[in-house]
C-alpha cells in the first residue's frame, strides 16, 4: 500500500470526450502500469471545465499544472517527464493569446483570474460520478442545514433576501416565485428543473450537469422542502446524453446514501427526482410548453395566468427554475443571503455564467459577478479578438437577445442595463463578432432559427417570423426594397405584442437590435446592394489586385473556370461566371485576392 | 446517512483523501535529476510513500525537483513543514526513511547529523 502522491484529473466532459479524452485516460492507465507508478497516482475523470477549445484538459496535482490539447501520443512523455521526474512538459502548457506567455497553473491564467467561479467551482475538479467527491467539498451541507435548522418559511425569506433572479433569461426574483408556489393551495406540488438549454452556442447548463450534477439535485431538494413539494422533475434535452447519464448516476447514489428519497436526515421530508428527456424542440424551453411535454402532450405554450406556481404540472402548483438558478441555492443556504448579496449590483445579485463563443481567443465558460463590464469579459477574460481583427459587436441572449456595439463595451452587465440597451441577459450566451461579420446576416441567422422552432400555435409568431425571415433573406441576397426596414419594424412591434409565448415575443429582438445600432448596414444592402462586411456572398465579389504574380494557382483552383490570365501576367476574375466560393483566395500565396 | 452529523463525519474523512488538490501542510521534495535517479531517488521516493501510508500521515505532499548542482550528495530529500524552513538531507537511502519520517515529519525533530543545508524564508 503506497501513499497516493499525485492526482491526475482528466476532463471527461462532452467537449473533451469528443476530442479524445477517453483514449488519453486509457493511455495514461497503461503508461502508469508500464512504469510501475499505478499505486502512487490516482486518475480522476472530471466533468466539464468550460474551456472546451483547449481540450482534452489534464490537471496534475499537487503541482496544479494545467495541460491543454493532450493527445494519447503525449501521455508517455507526460508520465516520464512530469509524473516520474517532476518536470513540466512546456509544449503542452496554455499560452496567453496576445503575449504567448506560458502559464503552468490555471489560477494565473487571464481567463480564470478575473472569474468568480462559485457555481462552476467543482466543474473539472471533482469526479461527478462519485458522490463522495461532492461531499468532500461540502456537498449536501446546504440540504442538511435547511432540513434540520431552518423552517420552510425561513428558507423562502432567505431566498428573497439573497436577491437571486432566474438565470434562464427572464430574471424573475426566485424567492418570490418560491413563495407563490408555497402559498398556492394544494397537497401535491412539484419542483421542475429546466435543463433544455436550447440557445445555440449556450453550454453553461451542460457543464454544470456534467461536472457537478449533485449541486442541482441539492438545490431542487431545498426548493421542495421550502415549498412543500415531494417530487421533482429534471427536463433535460436529449442532445445532452452525458448529462442525462450523470444525472441518473447522481440520483441513484444520492438515494443510496439517503440524501434523496424518504425521510431525509430523519426530518420527515421526502423528495424523489425523475429525469425526463426533451425531444429537440427549442420551444420546450418555455415553461408551459415544457410542462405540457412532461405530461406527454405536444410541446406548445398556453396563455398565463394561471401561472405554473398556482397551476402547473398536471394542474398542481409547480415551481420551475433553470439549472443555474438551482445551482445557486446550496450556496445561499450555506453562506447566507447577506454574503450572497454582497456580490453584484443593486438589483442583480450574485454571479452569472456566460458562454463566450464566436470571434474570441479564449472560448469557454466565464463566471463573473454581475456588474462587470463587457470590455473586461471580452478583452481580459476572453483574450481579445483573434488574428488582430477589430471588434464589431457582441450578441447577448441568443435568438431572443440583441447586440451591443463597440461604444457600449463599458456597460456594466446586469438585467436592467442590458434590457435598456435593447439586449437581454438571456441564458448567458455571448457571441463575439468582428469586422467580417454582417449584422443583417446575423439577424437573418437568428430569425431562421426561431422560425424553424416556432411551434405554430399562434399566428403572430408562426406567420410573422416567416415574413421577417423572407424580408431579411431578400435583403442579404441583394433583393432588398425601399420600405423593407419600416416593414420589419412594424412587423416586429406586432409580433412582440401579440405572440403567445417568449419565443415569438423575443424573436424580433435580434432584428430590432441590429437596426438600432447598425441601420447603415441594412441601408447599404438595400440601396447600394453592397455588404459592408463582405460576408453576404451574393453581394460581395472577389477581385485580384496588382499584387498578382501570375502564378496561375487561382486559375487552377477555380471550379467554374472564371479566371483568365497568362503565366507571369495579371489574372482577372470574370464576375459573371464567379460563384463566389472563395477557392481562389484560399489558394493565392501572395494575398493578392481580396473580397469586397 | 441518517443524520447531519453522519454527513459531517464523512466529509471530514473524505477531505483528507482529496486534500492533495488543495494546499498542504508538509512538503517532501525528492531530487529527481539524472544524478538523483542514478543515485537511487526512485527507490527513496517509493520508500517515502510506503512509510507515509504505513504511518497514516495526513496533510503531506510528495513532489520531485531537478538537479540543484550538488550531485555528489544525491539522493537529496528536502522537508518543509508548514511555515518552517526548508531542510535538505543528503545521501539519503531507503533504510533511513522510516527514521527520517518519524523524527522530522511526525515529531518535528530535525535529524541534525544528516542535514547538509537549510533555506529559511
Amino acid at each position: 500500500m503506497k501513499h497516493i502522491r499525485s492526482h491526475v484529473l482528466v476532463c471527461g466532459g462532452t467537449g473533451c470526450a469528443s476530442s479524445g479524452s477517453k483514449k488519453v485516460m486509457e493511455s495514461l492507465k497503461q503508461e502508469l502500469e508500464l512504469k510501475g507508478l499505478e499505486s502512487e497516482v490516482k486518475i480522476v475523470e472530471t466533468g466539464c471545465h468550460g474551456f472546451c477549445e483547449m481540450g482534452p484538459i489534464m490537471i496534475i496535482y499537487p503541482e496544479g499544472t494545467f495541460y491543454c490539447r493532450v493527445q494519447p501520443e503525449d501521455v508517455p512523455e507526460i508520465v516520464d517527464v512530469h509524473i516520474y521526474k517532476g518536470r513540466i512538459v512546456n509544449r503542452l502548457l496554455y499560452k496567453e493569446p496576445i503575449s504567448h506567455e506560458m502559464i503552468p497553473n490555471f489560477e494565473h491564467m487571464q481567463f480564470y483570474k478575473k472569474q468568480m467561479r462559485r457555481i462552476l467551482t467543482n466543474c473539472g475538479h471533482i469526479n461527478p460520478e462519485i458522490i463522495e467527491e461532492y461531499i468532500a467539498v461540502g456537498g449536501y451541507a446546504g440540504l442538511g442545514k435547511a432540513l434540520t435548522e431552518m423552517k420552510p418559511e425561513e428558507i423562502v425569506a432567505e431566498m428573497k433576501k439573497s436577491g437571486l433572479r432566474g438565470r434562464g433569461g427572464a430574471g424573475f426574483p426566485t424567492g418570490l416565485k418560491w413563495e407563490f408556489a408555497r402559498n398556492a393551495p394544494g397537497a401535491q406540488k412539484y419542483v421542475v428543473c429546466n435543463a433544455d438549454e436550447g440557445d445555440p452556442g449556450a453550454f453553461m447548463d451542460r457543464s454544470v450537469l456534467e461536472g457537478d450534477p449533485h449541486r442541482v439535485l441539492e438545490g431542487m431538494a431545498i426548493c421542495g422542502y421550502a415549498m412543500g413539494a415531494s417530487e421533482g422533475y429534471i427536463y433535460c434535452r436529449a442532445e445532452y446524453p452525458l448529462a442525462i447519464k450523470r444525472l441518473h448516476i447522481a440520483i441513484k447514489q444520492a438515494m443510496d446514501m439517503g440524501l434523496l428519497g424518504d425521510d431525509i436526515f430523519g426530518s420527515g421530508f421526502n423528495f424523489h427526482i425523475k429525469v425526463k428527456e426533451g425531444a429537440g424542440a427549442f420551444v420546450c424551453g418555455e415553461e408551459t410548453a415544457l410542462l405540457a411535454s412532461i405530461e406527454g402532450k405536444r410541446g406548445t405554450p398556453r396563455p398565463r395566468p394561471p401561472f405554473p406556481a398556482v397551476s402547473g404540472l398536471w394542474g398542481k402548483p409547480t415551481n420551475i427554475n433553470n439549472v443555474e438558478t438551482f445551482a445557486n441555492v446550496p450556496l445561499i443556504i450555506v453562506d447566507g443571503a447577506d454574503a450572497y448579496a454582497s456580490v453584484g449590483t443593486a438589483k442583480s445579485k450574485g454571479t452569472k455564467v456566460f458562454a463566450l463563443t464566436g470571434k474570441i481567443n479564449n472560448t469557454g465558460l466565464a463566471e463573473v459577478p454581475m456588474g462587470i463590464t463587457m470590455r473586461e469579459i471580452i478583452y481580459e477574460i476572453g483574450g481579445g479578438i483573434p488574428d488582430g481583427k477589430k471588434f464589431k459587436a457582441v450578441q447577448i441572449g441568443g435568438p431572443s437577445g440583441g447586440c451591443l456595439p463597440e461604444n457600449m463595451l463599458d456597460l456594466q452587465i446586469d438585467y436592467e442595463s442590458l434590457t435598456a440597451a435593447g439586449a437581454m441577459m438571456g441564458s448567458g450566451g455571448l457571441v463575439v463578432m468582428d469586422e467580417t461579420t454582417c449584422m443583417v446576416d446575423v439577424a437573418r441567422f437568428f430569425l431562421n432559427f426561431t422560425q424553424k422552432e416556432s411551434c405554430g400555435k399562434c399566428t403572430p409568431c408562426r406567420e410573422g417570423t416567416m415574413r421577417m425571415l423572407e424580408i431579411l433573406t431578400r435583403i442579404t441576397e441583394g433583393q432588398g426594397r425601399e420600405g423593407d426596414i419600416e416593414l420589419l419594424e412594424s412587423l416586429a412591434k406586432n409580433i412582440k405584442a401579440a405572440s403567445l409565448c417568449g419565443l415569438g415575443q423575443t424573436a424580433p429582438n435580434p432584428v430590432l437590435s441590429t437596426l438600432r445600432y447598425f441601420r447603415h448596414e441594412y441601408e447599404a444592402h438595400i440601396r447600394d446592394k453592397k455588404c459592408p462586411a463582405g460576408a453576404c456572398t451574393k453581394l460581395s465579389g472577389y477581385q485580384i489586385t496588382e499584387l498578382c504574380k501570375g502564378c496561375g494557382l487561382c486559375k487552377k483552383a477555380c471550379p467554374v473556370e472564371a479566371i483568365t490570365g497568362e503565366i507571369k501576367g495579371q489574372h482577372v476574375i470574370n464576375q459573371d461566371k464567379c460563384i463566389k466560393c472563395g477557392a481562389c483566395m484560399a489558394k493565392c500565396p501572395f494575398k493578392a485576392i481580396i473580397k469586397g | 446517512m441518517k443524520t447531519v452529523e453522519d454527513l459531517k463525519r464523512l466529509r471530514e474523512k473524505l477531505q483528507t483523501d482529496n486534500q492533495i488538490r488543495h494546499a498542504a501542510g508538509t512538503q517532501i521534495i525528492v531530487g529527481m535529476g539524472t544524478c538523483g535517479i542514478a543515485a537511487g531517488a526512485r527507490e527513496v521516493l517509493s520508500a517515502i510513500l510506503d512509510e507515509i501510508a504505513k504511518a497514516k500521515i495526513q496533510d503531506v505532499n510528495v513532489t520531485q525537483t531537478g538537479c540543484i548542482g550538488m550531485c555528489e550528495q544525491e539522493v537529496l530529500v528536502d522537508i518543509v513543514k508548514a511555515g518552517g524552513p526548508r531542510i535538505s538531507y543528503g545521501k539519503v537511502t531507503p533504510d533511513f526513511i522510516p527514521k527520517l519520517i518519524s523524527e522530522h515529519v511526525v515529531n518535528d525533530r530535525i535529524v541534525e547529523e544528516r542535514v547538509i543545508g537549510k533555506i529559511t524564508k
